[in-house]
């Protein structure tokens, strides 16, 4: 490609850092090592509780499921009284408009996937015209997915360019850029995927779709944390983590919170910064969170499915 | 160091084979491990203990379970339960009628066990024995207990109205401390011969033939996680087998008022089946009956709509 005047100033991606993969295995697997207990236990469950995008992305989805999910987002389990609504709610753009309203003012966002979800295998004015519908039926936030063939082809200014689109047809919507970490294949892409991701307007970086296997795991979320932290100290500029797919635990999800905390610190650790991507997650803190105010092991049974 | 090497290596001949029997052989001694979800895990606590026997002999190094070996048997448990419940009751009974045939064929070494925890000889063998032929007897019913306790039941509206039993779901036991391989037999196979799945504390002061059996579970083609033994205190653990708020049912078979007060309170929580089996002889035939299958069952009552058969003179 002919290096033009615009183009001038972008970093040659080939160029992001190497990624030593074992290190950063062992590095994560360290912050499952912590012990996190009572009081922190509860406030940290609490926290993923309300860092949750609650999510239904599937063909079968009706108006009700949506309205129902909505009401979950809400009333999350209300046989306990302190806990915290979930952060968002992560439907198509065909959903929008039902979330919207089933929210009403209740502050919970309602974030739409878009621009062809999941394979993203469409022309760009479809994607840009995918996003403009979400937007303007009133999603808060925009989870777009990268063209990870063209990303593979070494097309990077094209993955570039095309987030750079979506992000202006978002308006004051936050764009999440999914990487789709399953497809990329190594660490060293995933990075050099979060850097274009970055510099492109992302306001968040998301590991997947939740459709591909492997989903979010820690070692791909400790590479895109890192890439966070080095873009912010070279830019001053706070971007927003989201793991998706495949943490259903809670357990897990507060060996995530640990990795957050010491990776970026403090000031990532909250909805505005940090989101887990998931749907049987919320029940599984509910059932923790119950069984630390009662003592008593739960059972699946007395939780609303959603 | 290098000497001790030597001298054993004098009684090898150089075809391999040993000469004399006068080097003694270190033995290779069993470490007794849980078995959950088919899995034979160390106890997640780190702890053991000690039993002996009457003779002050340290028989093994034995897990001291802790309840969240307990949580994660419950979860291996529940998890197993919709295929084990789904599985036709024929082919439950020939799961359970092979049991039998691996426990058959490992006779001796159980006999060795309950040798080693004071059983004489004789006694030993005889309750291998009822401990096979129990398996047997259970196998037998695992697809006939339901024609016996289901009904048609006779209603003045024009419907089929029939009940029948169905599994209760998870059961947690904690077995008879005296026997340590009949009790504990005596006690699984009813629970699972119905298409429960179940969690079970082995007796404390004779666990070995429970961890044996737990391998003998895992050659009979039972999926993992429809029997889990655990080994420990029931003084420590008794309490979490009953508050769990996912098992369905406890089943006790102890004499200890206090325990069975605390059950009694606890499993009001999510309304569990508890079952008392402190005066069963499990020697006997009152060891054994569809009885013992019926306490972890619950009865299912089917109205059915039909064609106004009162009305036209049937006999409903």
């Amino acid at each position: 490609m002919p290096v033009t005047k615009d183009r001038i100033n972008l970093p040659d991606f080939n160029l992001s850092p190497r990624i030593d993969q074992v290190g950063v295995e062992e590095r994560a697997s360290r912050f499952t090592k912590r012990s996190i207990k009572k009081e922190s236990k509860m406030n940290g469950l609490k926290l993923v509780l309300n860092m949750i995008d609650l999510t239904t992305l599937e063909g079968k989805d009706t108006d009700g499921k949506v309205k129902q999910l909505c009401y979950k987002a809400m009333h999350p389990h209300d046989a306990v009284t302190d806990i915290p609504t979930v952060a968002a709610i992560c439907v198509y753009p065909s959903m929008v408009r039902v979330a919207k309203k089933a929210l009403v003012d209740s502050g919970i966002k309602v974030a739409s996937v878009a621009t062809a979800f999941p394979s993203g295998q469409a022309p760009r004015d479809i994607k840009i015209r995918d996003t403009r519908y979400a937007v303007n039926e009133g999603a808060d936030e925009v989870d777009m997915v990268i063209s990870r063939g063209k990303f593979h082809a070494g097309e990077y200014n094209f993955v570039f360019d095309e987030i750079a689109a979506i992000k202006e047809a978002c308006g004051t919507a936050r764009l999440k850029v999914i990487l789709e970490t399953g497809e990329l294949g190594t660490f060293d892409k995933v990075r050099r995927a979060s850097d274009i991701a970055m510099l492109a307007g992302a306001d968040f970086i998301k590991t997947s779709t939740g459709k591909i296997q492997p989903a979010a795991t820690m070692p791909v979320t400790l590479v895109m944390l890192e890439a966070i932290r080095d873009f912010y100290y070279k830019t001053g500029k706070m971007i927003g983590m989201k793991p998706a797919g495949g943490i259903s635990k809670s357990k897990l999800a507060l060996h995530y919170l640990v990795m957050v905390k010491e990776v970026l610190g403090e000031d990532w650790l909250n909805n505005e910064w940090f989101r887990f991507g998931a749907s049987s997650l919320a029940n599984d803190v509910l059932m923790q969170i119950v069984k630390e105010k009662t003592g008593l092991y739960q059972s699946a049974n007395y939780f609303s499915v959603d | 160091m290098e000497k001790a090497i030597k001298k054993s290596s004098l009684s090898i001949s150089e075809n391999g084979l040993e000469k004399k029997s006068s080097a003694k052989r270190l033995e290779v001694l069993k470490t007794y491990k849980i078995y959950i979800g088919g899995q034979f895990p160390r106890t997640e606590s780190g702890r053991y203990y000690i039993p002996t026997n009457a003779a002050g002999k340290k028989l093994a190094n034995v897990c001291l379970s802790s309840r969240k070996d307990f949580r994660d048997a419950v979860v291996a448990a529940r998890a197993a339960f919709g295929g084990w419940s789904g599985r036709a009751a024929f082919n439950r009974s020939q799961i359970l009628y092979r049991m039998a045939e691996m426990l058959e064929g490992r006779k001796s070494q159980f006999i060795d066990e309950l040798v080693q925890q004071d059983s004489p000889k004789a006694k030993a063998e005889k309750e291998v024995n009822l401990s096979i032929d129990r398996l047997i007897y259970y196998a037998g019913w695992c697809d006939k207990f339901q024609q016996l306790f289901s009904a048609v039941n006779p209603v003045a509206s024009s419907h089929f109205n029939f009940s029948v039993p169905e599994p209760t779901g998870v059961v947690s036991v904690i077995a008879p401390q005296a026997d340590g391989l009949l009790g504990l037999v005596s006690v699984i196979a009813p629970v699972i011969a119905g298409g429960n799945t179940c969690i079970i504390l082995a007796s404390e002061t004779k666990p070995l033939c429970a961890v044996t059996f737990a391998e003998v579970l895992n050659s009979s083609d039972l999926p993992g996680g429809v029997v889990n033994i655990l080994t420990g205190k029931p003084s420590e653990l008794a309490s979490w087998f009953v508050d769990h708020m996912d098992v369905n049912a406890t089943i006790y078979c102890e004499n200890n008022s206090e325990i069975k007060k605390m059950i009694r309170e606890k499993s009001a929580m999510n309304l569990k089946r508890i079952t008392f089996y402190d005066k069963v002889n499990w020697y006997t035939f009152e060891g054994q009956s569809p009885y013992f299958i019926m306490d972890t069952q619950e009865i299912k009552t089917t109205w059915h709509p039909v064609e106004n058969i009162a009305g036209a003179g049937g006999g409903y």
